[in-house]
């Protein structure tokens, strides 16, 4: 990297990048291995693979209703299912920016850049609070 | 994401009667993929299961080819065309498309901060806002009847191909001085720019409509599924004075959390299904890698004209299927 380059990126940005590096290749890593797993018949399924194409056209409430899919976190009960498994993958490519954010918390903090800490925290209170399924279900 | 293509018009371009034909390919695919054309010759049920998802892969594939050359996300191709030519429903399509541009953004990321070319002083607060909003726009989205969701989408993508068929883009752009949001957050930094082999300062302006514009970007964003780079980037170079390519990386960086919020909402409400998502995504990147490397010899003012073509097909698309006229 050059040094012009170093000048324009701070330790945050670069403590960020490593860590969102990590945490998307892990997300990217267990969605696709999941989903071979599911799709080479090695893991017992909720729904067969060929009854699909009968609900994947539905709206999606009568979709919940017909399969009775789980909404919230419940898919997590159901991770041993081939169908439902590559949703951890999901979920951690959703999630890694939270580590990433509270990574450069404190270096922001330690920088005395309070107004930056507090973004972090913020858009981590965001995350949480959409991850945490307590927002209207519209279905 | 921005437009890259004057660097690489100077470059032996593939000929644009082999471009068409690539394009008339992903075309035709998605022709036979559409329920219509399937049912007029095959019931729909009599079509193997696994033909779908495999279809989804290579038309994701083909997207991600003509996404990087044509400077746009995967994310606006997708949702009008998959919901526009696939059997699924567009509330799975929309959860799909949302993590298509969710982990396209994710891959780039950490490359584009490492550079300089998104800058976390500029993402974070526009972020913040279009994050919270697109949990907004994401719950609307699921609630409102699926017929008006077309409608709005059909409006909204012809609405891109007019904004990127006429908005005009500036390398550096005069931005006018800081304002005091700027300022007291300090948004400006230094960028090396290859191409011009020079260091760059810049600095935005007009913070406080940016971040009024940002919030309603997240909306749309989480409402339609669409990773919303189409509207970031002219936002932050045009309105808020930032060079193109920090604006791009930026963009990119930036969605990287406004998808996250709104894809929890899709999977909190059941809208991700695996056998619609995972094609997507590994299909999207993968083309994109191939997109990349082609960057060099295809002709990008000749792709950045078929997807235009393309978008503006899908959005008609989406916009007879939403009022009943072409099911």
């Amino acid at each position: 990297m050059k040094p012009a380059q170093r000048q324009g990126v701070g330790p945050e940005q670069r403590r960020y990048a490593r860590v969102l590096e990590w945490g998307a290749r892990a997300g990217l890593a267990i969605l696709v291995v999941e989903f071979a797993l599911y799709l080479g018949g090695m893991l017992p399924v909720r729904m067969a693979p060929a009854a699909l194409p009968e609900v994947w056209s539905l709206p999606l409430g009568e979709y919940l209703a017909r399969t009775g899919a789980p909404t919230g976190w419940g898919w997590i009960e159901l991770m041993g299912y081939g169908d439902f498994a590559s949703l951890s993958g999901i979920a951690i490519l959703a999630s890694c920016s939270v580590p990433c954010l509270l990574a450069v918390a404190p270096l922001y903090l330690r920088n005395g850049d309070r107004v930056y800490a507090i973004l972090c925290l913020l858009l981590v209170a965001v995350l949480v609070l959409a991850a945490s399924g307590l927002l209207g279900r519209t279905h | 994401m921005s437009g890259h293509s004057p660097p690489f018009e100077r470059r032996r371009p593939i000929g644009s009667r082999r471009l068409a034909a690539a394009v008339a390919a992903l075309v035709l695919v998605a022709a036979v993929a559409d329920p219509a054309c399937a049912a007029s010759a095959t019931p729909q049920a009599a079509i193997a299961w696994w033909v779908w998802p495999l279809a989804l892969f290579v038309v994701c594939f083909a997207l991600g080819v003509v996404a990087v050359p044509a400077g746009v996300g995967g994310g606006v191709l997708f949702v009008p065309i998959v919901s526009g030519f696939f059997p699924f429903h567009l509330d799975f399509v929309r959860g799909a498309g949302l993590l298509v541009a969710l982990a396209s953004a994710l891959a780039a990321g950490p490359n584009l901060l490492r550079v300089g070319l998104a800058d976390l002083r500029l993402a974070l607060p526009l972020a913040l806002l279009a994050s919270a909003s697109s949990i907004v726009g994401a719950l609307i989205g699921l609630a409102l009847p699926a017929t008006v969701v077309q409608i709005a989408l059909g409006v909204t993508i012809l609405a891109i191909v007019a904004l990127m068929a006429s908005a005009k883009k500036s390398e550096l752009p005069e931005a006018g001085p800081p304002d005091r949001i700027a300022e007291a957050l300090r948004i400006h930094g230094v960028f090396h720019d290859a191409a011009r082999g020079e260091d760059l300062r810049w600095h935005v302006t007009r913070t406080p409509l940016g971040l009024v514009l940002f919030t309603g970007i997240g909306v749309l964003a989480g409402m339609f599924g669409l990773g919303a780079g189409w509207a970031n980037v002219p936002v932050l170079n045009l309105l808020m004075g930032a060079p193109l390519k920090v604006s791009a990386g930026t963009s990119s960086f930036i969605l990287s959390l406004v998808d996250s919020s709104a894809a929890w909402v899709y999977l909190n409400q059941g809208a991700v299904l695996a056998i619609v998502a995972v094609p997507s995504v590994v299909g999207i990147m993968l083309g994109a890698r191939i997109g990349a490397r082609l960057l060099t010899v295809l002709k990008a003012s000749v792709v950045r004209r078929m997807v235009l073509a393309l978008l503006l097909l899908a959005g008609a698309r989406a916009l007879l299927k939403g009022l009943g006229v072409w099911n």
